[in-house]
């Protein structure tokens, strides 16, 4: 046993890891907080077209979503052709009346008229298909509607 | 005897579950598109008899089954439509619009409170198209409402401000200013550039 130990030069000091908690609970909260629950599983692709005029969803007064667009992968038997989802299924057209008095029925009353229907459709979506609805919208009386994009230059849609 | 102090518990594992929390999360999240064009649907009449509206005041746009556009009779490229509708809406035929400055052709609109943009589509048209062509039309509109918010806003202490701002304010709860007025000059503005886009079943 020497009386003067030789200090240990074991090169560069270890990194203290005690912050790295920290760092992962800041991400944490933030995907918390920013985080909204899907309302719907999707079965149909929606990828939705740009535009640049747009005007936020007023998330005051209540939203019912319909969505259009071809069936995604593993929902091939329903067809290749654009196809409209309420909830969580694909629908009829003739069902769009019917999704529109249950969302209603679901309201309280002085906010029924304030009902705002938000159309998220494909933009490989037809037109045929978003004009039925429309039609069918009109004859229940839901005339306010949205249509869903995100931003962008809206030349962008078409390629 | 001396009194034993209690041991520490080793926070090594912290990471790990906030780890997992946060890889649950980051699996998880969709963030949302809230936003969008805003419409509002014509309420089913019965048979009412049209209104008589002269050809010149009405705009026609056309989009076929192949994406093409047809603008009053002519072939148009999407881009050039925001230009033709601003310059059709801004025209001001009969003069009565004191705050236009288009050229008073007397082959196009009376005033912005005549002119009507009519859009027709097939159904073979694209969504994608669809939704180009509409961003186009109410774009023309903002234009026209921008200028003119420009304009009023001044006089009514609301400087350096669009119409497309004071639209956002109006909604904004931390607006400092009087909403009330603008509220008015918003809805002043809207009178002057109605929007008036009837979509062709």
């Amino acid at each position: 046993m020497s009386k003067f130990k030789k200090k240990s030069d074991g090169g560069t000091p270890a990194i203290s890891t005690a912050s790295l908690p920290d760092i992962v609970f800041m991400l944490l909260f933030f995907f918390m907080v920013a985080t909204v629950m899907r309302e719907n599983s999707l079965k149909i692709k929606n990828s939705l077209p740009v535009a640049n005029q747009v005007e936020k969803l007023d998330k005051k007064n209540p939203v019912s979503y319909i969505y259009m667009g071809k069936p995604s992968a593993g929902y091939e038997k329903f067809g290749t052709e654009s196809r409209i989802q309420l909830n969580d299924q694909f629908a009829e057209l003739s069902e769009v009346g019917a999704f529109i008095g249950a969302e209603r029925a679901a309201l309280r009353e002085e906010l029924i008229p304030f009902l705002t229907v938000a159309l998220k459709v494909d933009k490989d979506a037809n037109m045929g298909i978003v004009g039925d609805v429309k039609q069918e919208l009109r004859k229940v009386n839901a005339l306010k509607i949205n249509y869903t994009t995100g931003v962008g230059d809206a030349l962008n849609n078409i390629k | 005897m001396a009194k034993r102090s209690a041991p520490e518990v080793n926070a090594g594992s912290m990471a790990d579950i906030a780890f997992l929390l946060l890889i649950f999360f980051l699996v998880t999240t969709t963030i949302e598109k809230d936003s969008g064009l805003n419409r509002k649907l014509p309420p089913m009449e019965e048979d009412v008899d049209p209104p008589i509206i002269k050809q010149r005041n009405i705009f026609t746009v056309l989009l076929n089954g192949k994406d093409q556009l047809l603008v009053e009779e002519e072939l148009m490229e999407i881009k050039d439509l925001r230009a033709a509708a601003i310059e059709f809406l801004d025209n001001n035929g009969d003069g009565t619009c004191t705050y236009c400055k288009g050229p008073k052709n007397s082959s196009s609109s009376d005033n912005p409170d005549k002119a009507i943009i009519s859009l027709k589509n097939d159904r073979e048209t694209s969504y994608a198209t669809y939704i180009s062509v509409q961003n186009e039309l109410v774009a023309a509109y903002n234009v026209l409402r921008n200028r003119r918010a420009l304009e009023v806003g001044p006089q009514n202490g609301f400087t350096d401000m669009n119409f497309v701002e004071m639209q956002k304010n109006y909604k904004d709860a931390r607006f400092v200013g009087n909403k009330t007025k603008l509220k008015e000059v918003i809805n002043q503005i809207k009178v002057e550039f109605p929007q008036k886009l009837s979509e062709v079943q």
